[in-house]
């Protein structure tokens, strides 16, 4: 090895304190980085192929009822390249081992079915056979959540009749990768399953024969979007047509897309951060490197070291140390993809699910830690590229300082001359001390953004589950009944109160802007489920009008006083202007609310409901849920309880994960920023604290000028970083503004606590290291350097 | 700056050693540094040449531009006028790589403080050289020289000031320079230290009959040169010629 790739690496072992903690920020940045973009690129693959594999539609349709000839009309739209058509129905599930009653989707299956569209991936037993009785295949995620088999059964009721399902398969399917029940955060697996049957099992149990209510359809490759959903639309317009969507609409994939875009989001903004502040941790080591080599550098030149290999002897430094990093990085990178996979397949059902690193994203990450570096170093490089030798030679100058801004304005009085010299030492370097300032400020802000998180959704779940649905149950019934229905319901047993809701299928419309939507009629006066804002101040409900979620008027650009155009895609689907009165925030999904009766009016009925809150007894919940699994009219059942239970389970587990990582991430920055603050300080004031000890002052007093800079240092950014926090949140939330889901704005009390202490007890460790340094100070040694 | 501008600058006779080929021809020689609003005259226009295989004296006061001349000489400065040339090429038209090429291949420079690199052992220092160079000796060969060749493999903090200095000796003549150009190398050691450092350097004069130029203090080391180049604010004030060179180890002060 030459000489001079020896002093690197010397010079690499002497600074190895330092250049760990510049290491472990880099690969922070570049393991996020590599986790992101192989999941961006894992998760992407895998939907590509499984989508293709499985010819998942892309335009989709529900209707009420259509005849099969119209079937027939809807393949021959110009630009339709193939067709399903099916029968899906709502039913209420009654599973051995749960006393509540869990809800089905069954979808029918033609006998037919190898080449259709929305193909099922067979995972265990076989798929159903025509004519062999009530046979169905049943989704993984259901499956397994009940432990159920091909040779197990669930019962289901169907059009009013309690009928046996037997399970002969367990499949996937591309159109359920997440699993969610419409209206839901979070899939529940345990009470929400799809099924699979024979069509003309379904047909006979629904009188459907003949008839269909679900349209799929994949197209050709230069068909128009827009003019195969308007033919589609026209189509099964007289057929109670629900309105025609894309497959960026489909539910289960834009969980998946969401998914993947914030993964990329994840993947350029988290990295910036980090390789933005180890790039500035390189240039205070490396600038203070160089500057303690001058005048080795201008030996160096002396002998006839071109420019270029000094150059290159600081550059291979500094890429050593960024090799180790991108090396640790990629390797922690690759570990958190396959345990994000491992908890992808919590929520996302894919027949494989491979992660894999491809090359490209390691070169990604070489160039990009490469870029950081030299970036952050170039000019400190540079400048020992350019130094003049023999100038370098001469001994420095003692540095100028001066009185700083505090001291001329006449404060000195209150500075010993301790905090005097702390105050002129961050003075004079003012960009170095802004810039340590704004790392530790980064960290600290980190760590509230992370707690943020758990501040929104614990924050969302009290709203949503406490303040605003104050239910125990709801219950949607197969159809609009009278509300004859509602007094039956009212006097089940357990039952202690109940008010009706009547939900509506509609299209609003205002100007060129439409977003389909379900109207959700209430009780005015209901104390179970509550429009509130989040002062939780109730929004009235006005005799006519609307009150719309907040993203909901943002998208269809209408606000209080204007007026949107109903289209109601159900019964006699009339057409009215309506009124918007209000807005309210809401954190999922897109909401219209109205008072019921207003609904009923809109469709010039009497009093009809859709389905009921109640608020039911404790201590006779299991005979509620009997009666209720064997009512005839009854769709669907939701138990508040059950739903917010699956809801912290996985929000628990899933928020402590995240947390450890934003602890350890804000612990490092926190920690590099700190320690290499200090050692560059310290390797700078070490003659003068020296002088300082020689002349008579103690360690203690030499290492209260020493800490008491770190203290200040810290002390400014903390509050500084409490506010960038907040900024984060506020970004964070309007990034997360979202047609699926919202999360508000509020950040608990504890989190900047927290922030603040975790970053304290940082410095107060880095504090630590430098106390013990500077016990070990020798001063003969150190008066003795010539620099 | 300086009160001898009244002093006429003597001009150093071509004829006295006119037998050796000059290997430094420099002619009206002035470098000003700008300090603030102030100009610093450090050279005020010096005429003078070395020769080959001469052992040249350069004495003067603090402040005089004795380190100016000679980092000028060696190419690790630039002249604000005036011309220099090695062997008949003029080096003030060099640019950096062309000056990093001549340091590289003929000039070993020897400074006060030693600046040897303190992550390499001795060895090392000296390799530091010999890697980048044509045709250098072994470093233990150069170490041999300076008498140090059991001190190898310490780092210069395992040195003491005179050894160190003997390294730095050792490394500026491993690749053979052609000129060893020495900035006051026994200015922080004392004489019997300073005694050994300069045989080291009269050494490499006799046996591989480098140019040796050397700045000091200390007009007694001046005995030990053909001549004797005094400098006083920025202008060679004096030359002398030493009949007989007086050896290092027989330096008396
Ligand atoms: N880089 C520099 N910047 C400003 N002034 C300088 C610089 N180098 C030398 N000088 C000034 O030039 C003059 C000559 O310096 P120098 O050649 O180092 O003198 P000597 O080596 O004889 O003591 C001195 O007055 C010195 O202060
Ligand atoms: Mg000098």
């Amino acid at each position: 090895m030459s000489a001079l790739n020896r002093k690197m690496l010397r010079d690499l072992l002497h600074m190895k304190g330092q250049a760990l903690a510049i290491c472990l920020v880099m690969a922070c940045g570049i393991a996020i980085f590599v986790m992101a973009l192989s999941m961006v690129d894992s998760l992407q693959r895998t939907l590509d192929t499984y989508y293709d594999h499985h010819r998942f539609a892309e335009v989709f349709a529900h209707l009420k009822r259509a005849p099969n000839s119209l079937a027939r009309r809807i393949a021959e739209i110009p630009g339709v390249s193939q067709m399903q058509t099916r029968i899906v129905q709502q039913v209420t599930l009654d599973v051995p081992g749960m006393a509540e009653p869990a809800e089905g989707r069954l979808i029918s299956l033609p006998d037919q079915h190898v080449g259709a569209l929305n193909a099922l991936y067979l995972r265990r037993g076989r798929f159903i056979e025509p004519g062999s009785g009530r046979e169905v295949v049943v989704s993984e995620s259901f499956a397994d959540a009940h432990r159920l088999g091909p040779g197990d059964s669930v019962t289901a009721v169907l059009n009013g009749r309690r009928q046996e399902l037997r399970i002969v398969g367990v499949v996937l399917s591309p159109e359920y990768i997440y699993q969610i029940r419409p209206g839901d955060l979070l899939p529940d697996t345990r009470r929400f399953g799809v099924f699979w049957i024979a069509y003309d099992e379904l047909a006979a149990a629904f009188d459907m024969q003949g008839a269909f209510n679900d349209v799929s359809l994949s197209l050709m490759s230069d068909a128009s979007e827009p003019q195969v959903l308007r033919h589609l639309d026209e189509l099964t317009e007289a057929y109670g047509g629900l309105g025609s969507y894309v497959r960026d609409d489909q539910l289960s994939h834009k969980f998946v897309t969401n998914e993947i875009t914030q993964m990329r989001v994840t993947a350029v903004v988290v990295p910036t951060i980090f390789l933005a502040v180890a790039a500035f941790l390189l240039n205070v080591v490396i600038s203070r490197l160089i500057n303690t080599q001058r005048e080795q550098i201008a030996v160096l030149k002396g002998i006839g070291y071109p420019r270029r290999e000094i150059g290159w002897h600081y550059m291979k430094l500094i890429l050593a140390i960024m090799l180790i990093a991108v090396a640790l990085g990629t390797t922690v990178g690759a570990w958190m993809g396959s345990v994000l996979t491992e908890f992808y397949t919590q929520f996302y059902q894919f027949p494989v699910f491979e992660y894999g690193l491809d090359a490209w994203i390691v070169v990604m990450a070489l160039v990009v830690s490469t870029a950081s570096a030299v970036a952050g170093t170039l000019g400190a490089v540079w400048r020992a590229m350019r130094l003049p030798p023999a100038q370098a030679m001469r001994p420095q100058a003692p540095e100028v300082y001066r009185p700083t801004i505090l001291e001329r304005g006449g404060l000195q009085r209150f500075l010993s001359p301790a905090m005097r010299m702390i105050v002129r030492y961050l003075e004079r370097r003012p960009v170095k001390s802004l810039l340590s300032c704004a790392g530790i400020a980064l960290a600290t802000s980190i760590l509230v953004l992370g707690n943020y998180m758990e501040d929104a959704i614990d924050y969302v779940m009290d709203f949503e589950f406490q303040r605003v649905k104050r239910y125990d149950l709801s219950v949607s019934l197969v159809e609009s009944a009278s509300s004859a229905a509602m007094s039956q319901i009212r006097h089940l047993p357990g039952v202690m109160h109940c008010e009706p809701f009547r939900a509506l299928s509609v299209r609003l419309r205002s100007a060129h802007r439409a977003r389909r939507v379900g109207i959700m009629g209430l009780d005015s006066h209901g104390e179970l489920y509550r429009v509130i804002d989040m002062n939780e101040d109730v929004i009235p409900l006005p005799r006519r009008g609307l009150v719309l979620s907040r993203k909901l008027g943002e998208l269809l650009a209408v606000g209080p006083g204007d007026t949107v155009t109903v289209e109601v895609l159900q019964e006699t689907r009339p057409v009215r202007e309506v009124p918007v009165s209000g807005l309210v925030e809401d954190f999922s999904g897109m909401s219209a609310y109205m008072d019921i009766r207003a609904v009923n009016r809109l469709m010039r009925e009497g009093d009809r409901v859709t389905g009921a809150f109640i608020s039911a007894d404790p201590d006779r919940m299991d005979l509620l849920y009997r009666e209720l699994k064997d009512l005839p009219q009854v769709a669907g059942v939701t138990v508040k309880a059950a739903a917010l239970e699956s809801f912290r389970n996985t929000i628990a587990q899933n928020m402590l994960l995240m947390k450890t990582v934003n602890v350890i991430f804000a612990v490092i920055i926190a920690f590099g920023v700190v320690y290499n603050n200090a050692r560059i300080s310290l390797s700078e004031r070490s003659r003068e604290l020296a002088t300082l000890r020689v002349i008579g002052f103690t360690r203690v007093e030499i290492s209260m000028i020493q800490l008491g800079e770190l203290a200040v240092l810290t002390l400014i950014s903390i509050p500084a970083g409490l506010l960038l926090g907040y900024g984060w949140a506020a970004l964070t939330t309007s990034a997360f503004d979202t047609e699926l889901f919202r999360i508000p704005l509020v950040v608990d009390r504890s989190t900047y606590a927290f922030a603040a202490t975790v970053v304290m007890i940082a410095a107060l460790f880095s504090g630590l290291i430098v106390r013990r340094m500077l016990d070990r100070l020798d001063l003969v040694a150190v008066l003795k350097t010539n620099e | 700056m300086s009160d001898h501008s009244s002093s006429q600058p003597v001009r150093d006779s071509a004829a006295a050693t006119a037998d050796a080929p000059a290997v430094f021809e420099a002619r009206g020689l002035t470098k000003i540094y700008h300090v603030g609003d102030v100009d610093v005259h450090a050279l005020r226009g010096v005429d003078v040449n070395l020769y080959e295989g001469e052992f040249v004296v350069l004495l003067g006061p603090s402040g005089s531009g004795k380190s100016t001349l000679l980092n000028i000489l060696g190419g690790l400065d630039v002249p604000t006028a005036g011309h220099v040339r090695y062997f008949g090429h003029d080096l003030t038209k060099d640019d950096d790589r062309a000056l990093t090429q001549f340091r590289r291949e003929h000039v070993g420079f020897v400074f006060q403080f030693y600046n040897l690199i303190p992550s390499l052992t001795a060895m090392e220092n000296i390799a530091l050289v010999t890697e980048i160079s044509t045709d250098p000796m072994r470093p233990a060969e150069a170490l041999e020289m300076v008498d140090l060749s059991d001190r190898k493999d310490h780092f210069p903090s395992q040195l003491s000031g005179g050894e160190q200095q003997r390294v730095a000796i050792a490394r500026a003549i491993a690749k053979r320079p052609k000129v060893l150009l020495c900035d006051e190398p026994t200015g922080a050691l004392d004489v019997k230290t300073g005694i050994v450092v300069l045989e080291a350097i009269e050494r490499a004069n006799r046996e591989l009959g480098t140019t040796t130029a050397v700045i000091t203090h200390n007009a007694i080391i001046a005995e030990m040169a053909d001549r004797v180049l005094m400098l006083s604010g920025g202008l060679i004030s004096d030359v002398r010629h030493n009949t007989r060179r007086i050896p290092a180890c027989d330096l008396v002060w």
